[in-house]
């Protein structure tokens, strides 16, 4: 009896110091080394606070996001999740599946401390906020290798005409002028980066935001395709899968230049490259100097233990405070949401991003604007487009007015 | 004694009970999962199911769409193609291997080896081997002849040709055992009374083995016809449908679409197409095979 009334009491106590931290499976697909680098800051920090972050990070947005959904919607939420904040939490958030942080959002300020202001807008639905935005990742970038150009003797581009102009010089001395992976998602993201760059803003926000067909008919998005079709002529030569493989081509100097989303800066930095000696970033191709603000955020499902629902709230506001933002992000290589914390140990091309973003030349992401559906018609539409040469410039804008006609 | 006939339905009591959970799994996991499957097709589903009747706008939008009219023929080409070179290659294999010949467990290891493994690893080895850099046509060049150009997996007109070397390199091995364990199921007068008539060996083997071995021949269709339908692993490891869209496959044109374009809905009418091909196909043949056997009986 008394030896029995110890072994209560002892798992009495186990499960006390248990509840006390409260364990929290965080899910989220940032598995390569400098992501998850960055992961451990949000770890480490969540903590310290006394919880304890379970770690469940899958390899593969595409992968990691089925998973989570099919857990979601089965019934078993875990506590914190990573997203593409948009149009894809959409559906889960009219389900009630996922937790309405607004309280948090007021509690910390955040209407005032985001910025650009678009982020939070994005996590938005019905005046609810149901997201924590963490970073801003921007496609709009050319990335130029000087040592390609400087090899044949010529000047390296400060903006995509000069680009173009010199991709036959380049071309002839057998190098690859536009390092472009065979994946539907760089050819499409490429394509978009011409579109915001090369013609005028709200032309890009009434064929993406108000899906208007007519414009995407219209002989400024027909520039755009012809432009498309220059940049596949330059990447006729490459033949790299993966978007860090191209990103070697121009590191490597095979290349002239590759247009990428600002993530390609760590692997100029793992090469120990150089911004402005080594290689250049165009923000906007040189052309329209403006970012696009997409990025990553995390969601909280609906959960109903007390403790887990209080730890929940207690990483949702830490993942905004000042200190993790700033540790975050230098690993992630990603600008921070809130303006107002120095970062002064950035290197160049990011104090560019972070000048830009203070002047607010921005631009909604197309992961804001369209839903998964019509992003997965474009990214096949320029898989097609990229890969057969044969298709001309005016019918691949007449599969684009298409989808955009279909589009919700 | 009354002796009535014992009711039908409670013969072999236990095994009937025995039955019941497949019974039941089949019934509402495929059955029913199927009905659900075809009902929301119908509607307008995204990320999740939810009941907004569309009517037929999810087919005529599959129809309107390249990429699955590019699967289907992609599908066509490759399994007509593979139906006819594996059975092909696999008989003759089995009967050479049936000629009495030395080692002939260890030819039988090394042939069949290549279906143990997974169609990931197979399409990985098949990729870098077709790869122009540093595969066969980088071998022949290197032998001297400059101008060979092998690069399936690079030719939008035959990449799916380059899936199905992958795909006979896999599957021939079983199409073989399953040939040779029939072969090895002929009785050897049968043999020798072909013998003693004249008849010629390859005459013997077309006209008198192949019709003996109809059973085998039929369990073997099935197999590879269930592989050719079901083709998706195969692709995403050695094209992932490349390039360009050259080598999509229906199973791959509603996976995209369930998980990656989050629209369950277009999913759910690709794969209502699939099970309908394959009914189209089934049906016939089941009651061809099955339904006039009473009557022969």
């Amino acid at each position: 009896m008394n030896r029995y009334s110890k072994f209560l009491a002892a798992t009495a106590i186990v499960a006390a110091s248990s509840a006390s931290a409260t364990e929290l499976e965080v899910m989220h697909w940032w598995t390569s080394g400098g992501e998850a680098a960055a992961v451990q800051e949000f770890a480490a920090a969540f903590d310290a606070t006394g919880n304890t972050w379970v770690d469940a990070a899958i390899a593969g947005g595409e992968s990691a996001r089925a998973v989570m959904v099919s857990r979601l919607t089965g019934g078993d939420p875990m506590g914190a999740f990573q997203f593409n904040h948009g149009r894809q939490a959409e559906e889960l958030i009219e389900a009630g599946l996922l937790r309405d942080i607004t309280d948090i959002a007021e509690a910390e300020g955040w209407k005032d401390i985001v910025n650009p202001s678009t982020l939070l807008d994005a996590c938005t639905v019905d005046g609810r906020i149901y997201c924590a935005p963490v970073n801003i990742h921007s496609w709009q970038w050319l990335w130029v290798s000087h040592k390609a150009y400087e090899d044949e003797g010529l000047a390296v581009p400060t903006n995509w005409d000069e680009f173009v102009a010199a991709s036959d010089a380049l071309a002839a001395a057998g190098k690859t002028p536009l390092a472009m992976g065979q994946q539907g998602w760089q050819q499409s993201g490429a394509f978009n980066v011409m579109f915001a760059a090369l013609v005028p803003s709200e032309i890009y926000l009434a064929v993406y935001g108000d899906k208007n067909a007519e414009v995407a008919a219209g002989a400024e998005v027909a520039r755009v395709f012809a432009a498309a079709a220059d940049a596949r002529d330059m990447a006729s030569t490459s033949t790299v899968q993966n978007w860090n493989d191209a990103t070697n081509l121009v590191i490597t100097g095979q290349a002239g230049g590759q247009i990428m989303g600002d993530w390609a800066q760590g692997e100029f930095a793992v090469a120990e490259q150089v911004a402005g000696e080594d290689y250049s970033c165009l923000p906007g191709l040189g052309v329209t100097e403006l970012l696009g603000t997409g990025g990553d955020a995390f969601y909280f499902p609906v959960l109903s233990d007390d403790a887990q629902i209080a730890a929940q709230s207690e990483l949702a506001a830490l993942m905004l405070k000042p200190e993790t933002q700033v540790s975050f992000n230098l690993k992630k290589g990603s600008l921070p949401v809130r303006g107002d914390i120095d970062l002064s140990s950035a290197n160049d091309c990011m104090q560019k991003g972070l000048a830009l973003l203070a002047d607010g030349a921005l631009l909604p992401d197309t992961n804001m604007l369209l839903t998964s559906d019509t992003t997965n018609q474009i990214n096949t539409l320029f898989t097609e487009f990229f890969a057969d040469a044969s298709i001309s410039a005016a019918d691949a804008q007449a599969d684009f007015v298409k989808i955009i006609e279909r589009a919700e | 004694m009354a002796s009535t006939r014992p009711n039908q339905l409670f013969r072999n009591k236990s095994a009937k009970i025995a039955a019941i959970p497949m019974i039941v799994t089949a019934l509402f996991v495929f059955v029913g999962g199927t009905a659900w499957t075809i009902v929301y097709s119908f509607t307008s589903s995204g990320l999740l199911p939810r009941l907004k009747w569309v009517g037929l706008d999810q087919y005529e939008r599959l129809w309107d769409t390249r990429k699955w009219l590019i699967s289907i023929e992609n599908l066509a080409i490759y399994g007509l193609s593979m139906l006819i070179l594996v059975f092909v290659i696999g008989f003759i294999l089995a009967a050479l291997i049936d000629q009495k010949i030395r080692f002939e467990n260890t030819i039988r290891t090394v042939i069949l080896y290549p279906y143990a493994l997974s169609f990931v690893v197979t399409g990985l080895v098949w990729q870098w081997i077709l790869n122009p850099e540093f595969g066969v046509q980088n071998i022949v060049r290197g032998w001297g002849w400059e101008t060979f150009t092998f690069d399936p997996l690079y030719n939008a007109e035959i990449a799916i040709f380059g899936i199905l070397i992958a795909g006979l390199w896999q599957g021939s091995g079983l199409v073989m055992v399953l040939m040779l364990a029939g072969l090895r199921g002929i009785d050897q007068d049968v043999w020798k009374a072909a013998r003693v008539d004249g008849i010629p060996a390859w005459k013997t083997y077309l006209l008198i083995v192949i019709p003996m071995m109809r059973p085998v021949f039929i369990t073997t269709l099935v197999l590879v016809v269930t592989g050719i339908v079901k083709i998706y692993d195969l692709i995403v490891a050695q094209t992932g449908g490349g390039p360009g869209i050259a080598t999509e496959v229906p199973a791959k044109y509603v996976y995209d679409m369930m998980f990656q374009a989050n629209n369950l809905g277009q999913g759910f009418a690709a794969s209502t197409m699939m099970l309908l091909t394959v009914a189209l196909v089934v049906i016939p043949w089941a009651i061809l095979e099955f339904g006039g056997s009473k009557n022969r009986g």
